[in-house]
């Protein structure tokens, strides 16, 4: 039911792995197995760990510990099935959008470019430079340069963290479709519990570099974000995330004589 | 509404040139007055045709080029290697290391304090002048340059990593392009400095180009001549000028700033 129309990704397996940076332990020898076509997130607190694990699985960090598979062979990001979208559109200023959307690639592109561009719904915007683009434009090119590439692992690290949340909800609808159309697997990293739970076949809870919580969306798709499971099941992820007290912020807060709103502090997490 | 906007771009155009052309104005008026004396500073009118009677002559010609020849030789030469080492030491930490803080010291010698020595080694021939010229704008391109690729966003180099560039198409696509409005920056810088010190160096010792022909004015008492080659460094400078803007516009037309 909530699986993409066609399967096209990677089967992925993290077993054992950890990372650490000098003294500090980043991530705790990590277990971790995404299906093929799956769509995971990933909730935490600031500095849990999450974008960490996603850095090592785009290959950008090396795991001090363990071992990342992607069906069955060890994981090699620099292969072209695993793309990374940022927080921030990481356009390149001078080049034009169409530009952007065939970077790193040789031969005819230009065709392709201008599909991916379709794809995100922004073929008329394809000469301009990024700079006159809107915020939520530009991770739609940031998208469609990841897409040109036949991903089938997807990697979002809070690509939606900077955009107002309209915007949101739009690139909410257009991932999801995408997502469906092209069968890749997904690794989406947020601070958003609401977003994860609206995307996400699995969320998965990072707390101080273990995995805390496990839990299965089974929400038919579209998802309605009004409905009563849909609120029962966000509130009990945030709950989940609450309750291992964040010394820094409790100390911050004045005597709590006000009972916590979990909706309310969706986005200070 | 189009043509009161048209009236205004006109006025944009023009009004920069209304203070020049009135003090121009006054200056002729109180010389055809006789306020002032034509040996202290000769009407506008007077300048104007020197420069007429020069370029009739071939003289005015002769000497523009090669003032303009030398500036771009030394320009060429010092901005060259100001901008290689630039790149060495931006790209790479060891070559940082190892060359930067020598640059960094023999940048703080003033380039005309260099004058006596440059005589001694070059004598008053052409490399002389050449090497004055260089010499000083080596250090605004390779600063800039240096600073340029240093401040290249780290983020844009991890993604296009990512994307599987690297080596000359990761330089050419990301770093070289981010490095570009300071280089350009720095290129400006030195083509003013150009300027300065082939005047310097032209008047010292030449036998042309215009710093040559304002030291064989004075020595005739030819004020007018002398203003003349005052104002020409002025437009050859502010033509270089207009010259790096025009690049600007066109290498940076992705920036906000130039749009």
């Amino acid at each position: 039911m909530n699986a993409p129309f066609t399967v096209n990704g990677v089967a992925l397996q993290l077993t054992g792995v950890g990372k650490r940076f000098e003294q500090k332990t980043v991530l705790h020898e990590l277990d971790l197995t995404l299906h093929a076509g799956e769509f995971v997130a990933l909730v935490g607190r600031s500095g849990c760990g999450k974008s960490t694990l996603l850095r090592l699985v785009a290959g950008l960090d090396q795991a001090s510990a363990g071992l990342i598979e992607a069906d069955g062979k060890p994981h090699n990001a620099a292969k072209n099935d695993t793309r990374l979208m940022f927080q921030d559109a990481r356009l390149l200023p001078w080049k034009s959008v169409l530009q952007n959307v065939g970077l790193g690639l040789s031969g005819d592109w230009h065709d392709r470019a201008v599909a991916a561009l379709a794809e995100v719904g922004l073929s008329e915007h394809a000469h301009k430079w990024p700079a006159q683009l809107s915020g939520g434009q530009r991770q739609r090119v940031a998208l469609a340069r990841a897409l040109i590439h036949r991903p089938r692992l997807l990697l979002l690290d809070e690509p939606l963290g900077a955009l107002d949340a309209l915007t949101r909800i739009e690139m909410h609808q257009l991932i999801e479709r995408l997502w469906q159309h092209h069968g890749f697997t997904v690794l989406l990293v947020t601070h958003d519990v609401q977003e994860a739970v609206a995307l996400a076949d699995r969320v998965i809870l990072i707390e101080e570099g273990h995995i805390g919580l496990d839990q299965a969306v089974e929400l038919p798709r579209p998802r309605a974000r009004g409905t009563a499971t849909f609120a029962a099941l966000e509130e009990r992820i945030l709950n989940r995330v609450l309750a291992l007290p964040d010394i820094g912020a409790l100390d911050a807060l004045p005597a709590a004589t006000e009972p916590i709103v979990p909706a309310a502090l969706r986005w200070a997490l | 509404m189009s043509g009161k906007q048209k009236t205004s771009r006109l006025g944009q155009t023009l009004l920069p040139w209304l203070v020049p052309a009135l003090i121009i104005l006054a200056w002729q008026f109180a010389a055809s007055a006789g306020e002032i004396d034509s040996r202290v500073m000769p009407s506008p009118l007077a300048v104007l045709k020197a420069g007429k009677d020069l370029a009739a002559s071939g003289q005015l010609w002769l000497h523009l080029k090669i003032s303009f020849i030398r500036a771009m030789i030394g320009f060429a030469i010092g901005g060259g290697i100001g901008l290689a080492l630039g790149l060495i030491t931006g790209l790479s930490k060891r070559s940082e290391l190892l060359l930067d803080s020598t640059v960094q010291m023999i940048r703080t010698i003033p380039p005309l304090a260099l004058i006596p020595l440059v005589i001694l080694w070059f004598g008053i021939d052409e490399s002389a002048k050449l090497f004055l010229v260089a010499f000083g704008t080596l250090f605004p391109v390779y600063i800039n340059t240096y600073h340029g690729i240093r401040s290249v966003d780290a983020g844009l180099v991890e993604m296009a990593r990512s994307y599987g560039l690297k080596g000359w198409p990761l330089f050419r696509d990301v770093i070289l392009p981010g490095a570009l409005p300071s280089i350009l920056v720095g290129v400006r810088f030195a083509l003013g400095f150009a300027w300065i010190l082939l005047i310097v160096a032209e008047t010292i010792s030449a036998s042309t180009g215009i710093g040559y022909l304002a030291t064989n004015a004075r020595e005739f008492l030819q004020t007018d001549v002398v203003v003349l080659s005052i104002l020409l460094y002025a437009l050859l400078g502010k033509a270089s000028d207009a010259v790096a803007r025009l690049l600007e516009r066109r290498w940076l037309r992705w920036h906000p700033a130039y749009q």
